[in-house]
Order: structure tokens, then C-alpha cells, then sequence
């Protein structure tokens, strides 16, 4: 039967090509050996500090690098998703604080035993540590540490009439005196996770805290926000005062961290708050020719600005916890890895390299650190005194909604958005309405 | 080819079928059915795979509240989310943008899409670089337009400020002037594709139409709208459909140069938000089931009201 023969091998065709879709998914999943550990990676320095680690076990363990995505809110959406999908080759996975406590709260990561909580913790900075515990227990070694700082520029003082070196000084004189000097502020006003810290530090240094006390542990619509109150009313006021103000740059309800050290370094810069990563950034910026040589020594930083003059200001608090997926098959090498990671060296190494602010105290001393940032002093005390962002399993929905409430930051009025915030926060985690 | 000047009277299009004669099925038809059927198989499995077994899925998830941190607290709400998406002021707002949106760029694009064929038509000299020039922004991956878009409108180092003189005017941050960013990155990027699908319209207008046109002393503008656009009402409707169906769905360069904020979010964001930020499986799906029918009808009107015939763009018309 000659006609029988193109079915047959159409069959045999088609059996080839589903064998070799199987078996190309099949090994999609690059586990490696039983040495390597799949190591998501949040920023380009901790590639370097891991090439170390892996040298130094001596073959013990070797790491797959895998990058994250550089902003806050893509590499929580994808290590979300994987966990949730309980990926089996993730190993270790760099966690931004706030998220932590959504990942621990739906069983995602390892929790650190009794003797490993007591190792990681150990001469840790109160800010770092704090958000790396979830009910009392801990599910992130901490890595780096991070806090605002307010950064100035000496110039400019004297005609703004404020000087920060001297003790500290309030938003609202920060914006009547840039104004008077025909400078700007530079905050972060767009809407991302960067407007959240900010919403979240003027809140907390006026005495309030964007979720009630306690929200912690109950279900999602019982959950109770704390924005309808004075401290709401205060942040919004100070947002939509900046962002209507002379002082306020260019750009302001777009720009992020870097739109903002863009507009302190041009010739009307004159106040911002930022990271301690715009230090380092200056340095390359002069290497490359775009900032003047000595554009460093107009520059100064004191403690983040304060909403009430006679209340300590609760700086933003950031930074970055390396944590164990609960998926993973090998946890235990994880934590061996995870001791050098994280050391009192690498976490030297890395704020040399990203010049983020390390979680340990005793790197604050070290001459070579002290010699390149001479701030140093300056962010330990910001990150012992740093005010985490809300501790939510739900930590989605609260930062989405109060995205959407305070943005953007010229529309916002103090008798209105904070009900409307809170609204809005109550109904989005009862399921109630749509961010 | 039984196109005629004018167009053919609307109740062209319903073909008549000949009155069909049950005649016993021949051995070799059955034979070529079956073949037919194996050839195809495949692929159909494969489709109803791929395509299908995620549509079902959504729309059984959308009965749910679930979020995919706490799988525990799975429960069903029927059609509660649909309640909570119909009733939400910012569903229907976000209906608006994307229509405008929609209205805005494939009217556009139309114009500009039909000007481009015309010109790739017409074109004498270098046709083929004049045809891959215009076809170069096709080419290019929507994120990757809307990041040379976002760069182009920034503030800081846009070549648009600059070149309009118009100093440090922040285009992201207004709800209108974001838009008018998003609509040109859009344009920019598929009138490309409109004006293909048109130049295959026009392709298929025989030269004798136009030069009997002008024997008659038609002129130019009179060829275009007498003889051009109603032998071409078929591919322009295909255009439109294939258009609309597209940006109706629009996403990747409103969250690169905007990431949804002065107003700037669409449905599809919507359900991205939903889906794949709150990890609201339920609701997110509800709000993909709720864009998907909307597709449907865009693509229902199109065939049913405006009868498009979309075989004309196979060139199997009788």
C-alpha cells in the first residue's frame, strides 16, 4: 500500500517533534550539579563577591548567577512568581526588605534556624535587622543596609538661609529657603516604590504609621490603614508644597533616584534626598568628565529632613537580605554560602563597589571605608534610627494603593487625600476596588 | 474579479450558495478528509493546548478570590469580581483611555498607513529601499520603540525639547501631554503595518479602472475617492480590524514610558496590576475574561456590521 506510507511518517514526524518539546522543556530548569547554587542577583556587584565565595569554598559550592530586575517592583513581580510557582532551581535570592515579609508570610522562603539567626544577626544595625524578621523569626541574612540621607550643596547655604551642618533642619524650611535661593529639592515624586519610602518616611518622622499597629497578623480585609490622621494630613501637605514650589525640579512627578541626582548635580541643585549611592555615583560622574573634579567639595550631608521641628526625623530605611528558597534542594549548602555572602568582608567589598551602606556595624570602622565615605557616621546613625516601610504579607496592595493615592504629588491636599488613601488602602485589601 | 466602478452594492458579499446535492462521499474524497484532518490535526490540538486550556482556566479562576501568596484562602465568589471590575470607577476610566487611544492611533495610522502605500505604489525609483525604509519601525520590538520614544520626550535628554525649543517641559508628567507621547510612539511604530496591509488593497485595483477613470476626466483626488477607495473598502476594513484588535490590547509602551501613572493606564494594565503585582489570580483573570470579550466584540462588529470580509486578504474573492 503505497498511499499508506506519507501517514506513517507523519506520525513518525510528529512523534519526533513532541519527544523533542518534551525533552527541550525537560531541561529548561538548569539546576547544575550538585555543587551550584542558583543565586538571583539584584545588583551587578554581588556577582564579583560571589566569584570570591566560590574560590574561596575551595569547589565546596560554585554559583549561577541570575540577574534580577534593577528596579524594586520588577524583581519582586518575578521572584514572586517563581516561588509561587515552586521553582526548584532557585537557591538563594536577593529580597528588598519590604517584600520579605509577603515571600515568609505564603511559605516561600527557609526560615533561619535558632544558632543561624544568632550568626546572621550578630553585630548587625538595628534598621537592617528589623526588616529581615517576620514574626519573630528570621528570614533574611541581612546583606546591605540603606537610608536616606538629606545631601546639600555648601554653595548655596548662606542665600537659602538654612544650613543643615548645624542641626537639623524641616521640609518646610528646606523648600522656603531653596526657594529664596532659587534652588531646588529633589525628591523622588515618581510613582514607584520610591515614592512609597518617601510617602512612608514623612508619615513615620511625623508620628504616624501608614498601617495600624498589629496589622501584621490579621487577615488582608480586616486590615486597618493609619493615613486618615494628622501624620497623613502633614505628608500630603509637604509633598504637594514641594512639588508647587519654585523649588520643586523639573520633572518632579517622574523623577526617581537618579532623575533627582540628575537635578542636584545641575547649576540649580541645591538640597536632595537620597541614598548613599549617589556618593560613589559623583565619583564616576567625575571620572567621566561630566561633573567638575571638586564638585565633591561642595557637597554635604546631614540627617533626612524632619516634618515637626521638635521630632526626631525617622529616615526611609532600604537595603537588601539574601534569603533561602523553601523550595530548594540544596538549603544547606545555601546557608554555608550564605556565611560568606554576607560576611563582614563581602558586605565591605560590596559598599566599596555599589556603595551601598553595609548592615554590619563593625564595616563603619574600617579606615578604608571611613576614608571614602566620611559620612560614614552619618548613615550608621540613619540606619540604627530607620523606620521600616510597613511589615504586611500584603505588602503589594498597601504599596500599590498609596501609589495611586499620593500620586502625583501636586494634586495631593492635606484635608482630602488622607481619607482618600485610607479608602482606598481598606477597600483594595478587601478585594473591594482596583488599583 | 467581478469588482465593478462603483463598488459593489452592500448585499454583494453574501454570495449565494448553490443548493447543495447530498451526493455519496467518494472513496479519494474521504480519503483527502482524512488527510486533511492529519495535516491539520496537529496544529489544532496544539492550538486548543496552548490557547484553549488557558482560556478555560482563567475564566474558572475568575470565580475565585485567590491570591497566589495565600492559596489557603482560596474562595469562591461567583461572579463577585466581575461585580467589583463592572462597579469600580477606575475599570470605566480606564475603558476611556484605552478607547481614545484605540480611536486615536489607528485613525492615524489609517491616513498615514494609506499615504505610505500610495507612495510605495507609486514609486518608480529605489521601490524596494523606499519599501524597507518605511517597514524599518515594524521591524523594531515594541519595548525597545517605547524606550527610544521615552528617551526622545525626556526632559533631560529628549531631542524633541530641543528641537521644538521648548526648554525642560516635562511630557510624562501630565495626563494629556503623556498620551499624546504614548499615541506617537504607537503610530510611529505600526503605520508600517497598516500601510502593508493597504499597498495589498491597492495591489489588487487594476490599472484599467484608473486609466478608464481618467479617460473620463476624473481627477486625482476624484480617482481616490470614486474608484481607489471603493475597490479597497475590503483590505481597509481588514487593516482596521487587525489594528484595533491590536491596540485595544495596548500595554508594552505605556508601562515603559509611563508605567501607568498621570492616568495613563489601559485595560490590559488593569489586568496586569491585578494579575501579576497584587498576585490576585481571581481578579486578575476576571479583568482579562472581561478585555478578552471586549476583543470579541470589536472583532464581531467589524465582521458583522461592517462586513468585513476577511478572505479578501487571502485573495481567494471570486
Amino acid at each position: 500500500m503505497v498511499r499508506q506510507r506519507p501517514h506513517r511518517r507523519l506520525t513518525g514526524s510528529a512523534l519526533v517533534l513532541f519527544t523533542a518539546a518534551t525533552a527541550l522543556t525537560g531541561c529548561g530548569g538548569g539546576e547544575g550539579g550538585a555543587t551550584s547554587l542558583t543565586y538571583y542577583i539584584a545588583d551587578a556587584a554581588q556577582e564579583d563577591v560571589a566569584a570570591r565565595c566560590s574560590t574561596e569554598s575551595g569547589g565546596a559550592y560554585t554559583f549561577n548567577i541570575q540577574r534580577l530586575p534593577n528596579n524594586a517592583a520588577g524583581g519582586r513581580e518575578q521572584l514572586l512568581r517563581r516561588l509561587a510557582a515552586e521553582d526548584r532551581s532557585m537557591d538563594i535570592v536577593s529580597v528588598d526588605p519590604p517584600f520579605m515579609a509577603e515571600f515568609a508570610n505564603a511559605g516561600f522562603l527557609r526560615a533561619f534556624t535558632g544558632p543561624e539567626r544568632q550568626e546572621f544577626s550578630d553585630g548587625v544595625l538595628d534598621g537592617p535587622l528589623k526588616q529581615s524578621t517576620f514574626r519573630d523569626t528570621l528570614y533574611s541574612a541581612p546583606l546591605y543596609g540603606n537610608t536616606q540621607l538629606l545631601w546639600y550643596r555648601k554653595s548655596v547655604l548662606q542665600k537659602a538661609g538654612v544650613d543643615p551642618s548645624t542641626g537639623p533642619v524641616t521640609w518646610d524650611q528646606l523648600i522656603e529657603g531653596a526657594t529664596r535661593a532659587g534652588v531646588t529639592v529633589a525628591a523622588q515624586g515618581r510613582r514607584n516604590e520610591s515614592l512609597m519610602v518617601w510617602v512612608n518616611a514623612l508619615v513615620a518622622s511625623a508620628g504616624g504609621s501608614i498601617l495600624q499597629q498589629g496589622s501584621e497578623n490579621v487577615p488582608a480585609n480586616e486590615v486597618k490603614a493609619g493615613l486618615d490622621s494628622a501624620a497623613g494630613a502633614a505628608a500630603a501637605r509637604i509633598m504637594h508644597e514641594l512639588a508647587v514650589s519654585p523649588a520643586a525640579p523639573a520633572g518632579f512627578s517622574t523623577a526617581g533616584e537618579e532623575d533627582s541626582r540628575a537635578a542636584f548635580q545641575a547649576g540649580n541643585g541645591g538640597f536632595m534626598v537620597n541614598w548613599p549611592y549617589v556618593w560613589a555615583a559623583m565619583d564616576a560622574g567625575i571620572e567621566e568628565g561630566s561633573l567638575p573634579a571638586n564638585f565633591k567639595d561642595d557637597v554635604g550631608w546631614a540627617a533626612y529632613p524632619r516634618v515637626d521641628a521638635g521630632t526626631e526625623s525617622a529616615s526611609p530605611s532600604g537595603g537588601l537580605g539574601l534569603s533561602i528558597s523553601a523550595f530548594s534542594r540544596k538549603q544547606d549548602l545555601a546557608v554555608e554560602a550564605i556565611r560568606c555572602l554576607a560576611n563582614e568582608q563581602s558586605q565591605k567589598e560590596f559598599m566599596i563597589s555599589a556603595g551601598n551602606p553595609a548592615a554590619l556595624g563593625s564595616v563603619f570602622d574600617d579606615p578604608e571605608i571611613r576614608d571614602k565615605f566620611p559620612m560614614a557616621d552619618q548613615i550608621r546613625t540613619g540606619l540604627d534610627a530607620a523606620t521600616p516601610r510597613p511589615v504586611s504579607p500584603y505588602y503589594g496592595d498597601v504599596t500599590g494603593a498609596i501609589q495611586t493615592a499620593f500620586h502625583p504629588p501636586d494634586s495631593l491636599s492635606p484635608e482630602t487625600t488622607p481619607r482618600a488613601a485610607n479608602d482606598l488602602l481598606e477597600a483594595v485589601l478587601s478585594n473591594e476596588r482596583l488599583i | 474579479m467581478s469588482t465593478t466602478i462603483p463598488a459593489a452594492p452592500p448585499s454583494a458579499p453574501t454570495r449565494t450558495r448553490p443548493q447543495r446535492r447530498r451526493a455519496p462521499v467518494t472513496d479519494r474524497a474521504r480519503k483527502e478528509r482524512n488527510l486533511g484532518w492529519l495535516l491539520a490535526g496537529p496544529a489544532f490540538i496544539a492550538m486548543v493546548a496552548v490557547t484553549g486550556y488557558p482560556i478555560l482556566n482563567a475564566i474558572w479562576l475568575s470565580l475565585f478570590d485567590y491570591r497566589l501568596t495565600d492559596p489557603a484562602g482560596r474562595d469562591f465568589v461567583g461572579l463577585g469580581n466581575y461585580a467589583t471590575i463592572l462597579t469600580d470607577g477606575l475599570f470605566w476610566k480606564q475603558f476611556g483611555v484605552t478607547s481614545l487611544i484605540t480611536v486615536v492611533t489607528v485613525s492615524a495610522e489609517l491616513v498615514l498607513g494609506f499615504a505610505l502605500a500610495m507612495v510605495m505604489h507609486r514609486a518608480l525609483y529605489l521601490r524596494t529601499a523606499l519599501r524597507t525604509a518605511i517597514l524599518v519601525p515594524y521591524g523594531i520590538i515594541t519595548v525597545v520603540s517605547a524606550y527610544a520614544w521615552a528617551y526622545g520626550f525626556s526632559n533631560t535628554y529628549g531631542f524633541v525639547n530641543g528641537l521644538f525649543g521648548l526648554g525642560d517641559y516635562d511630557w510624562f508628567g501630565g495626563t494629556w501631554s503623556a498620551l499624546f507621547t504614548v499615541c506617537v510612539a504607537e503610530i510611529w511604530k505600526t503605520t508600517p503595518f497598516m500601510s502593508l496591509l493597504l499597498l495589498a488593497g491597492l495591489a489588487q485595483i487594476p490599472d484599467d479602472y484608473l486609466e478608464a477613470a481618467k479617460v473620463d476626466g476624473a481627477t486625482a483626488w476624484q480617482r481616490v475617492k470614486r474608484v481607489i477607495l471603493p475597490n479597497m473598502k475590503a483590505a481597509i476594513m481588514v487593516a482596521l480590524l487587525f489594528r484595533t484588535l491590536d491596540a485595544f490590547r495596548i500595554f508594552d509602551s505605556i508601562f515603559i514610558m509611563t508605567a501607568g501613572a498621570q492616568g495613563t493606564e489601559t485595560l490590559s494594565f488593569l489586568a496586569y496590576r491585578q494579575t501579576i503585582s497584587r498576585v490576585m489570580v481571581g481578579l486578575g483573570s476576571a479583568v482579562s475574561v472581561i478585555l478578552a470579550i471586549l476583543v470579541v466584540l470589536i472583532a464581531v462588529m467589524f465582521v458583522r456590521v461592517f462586513r468585513t470580509d476577511l478572505s479578501q486578504q487571502r485573495g481567494d474573492r471570486k
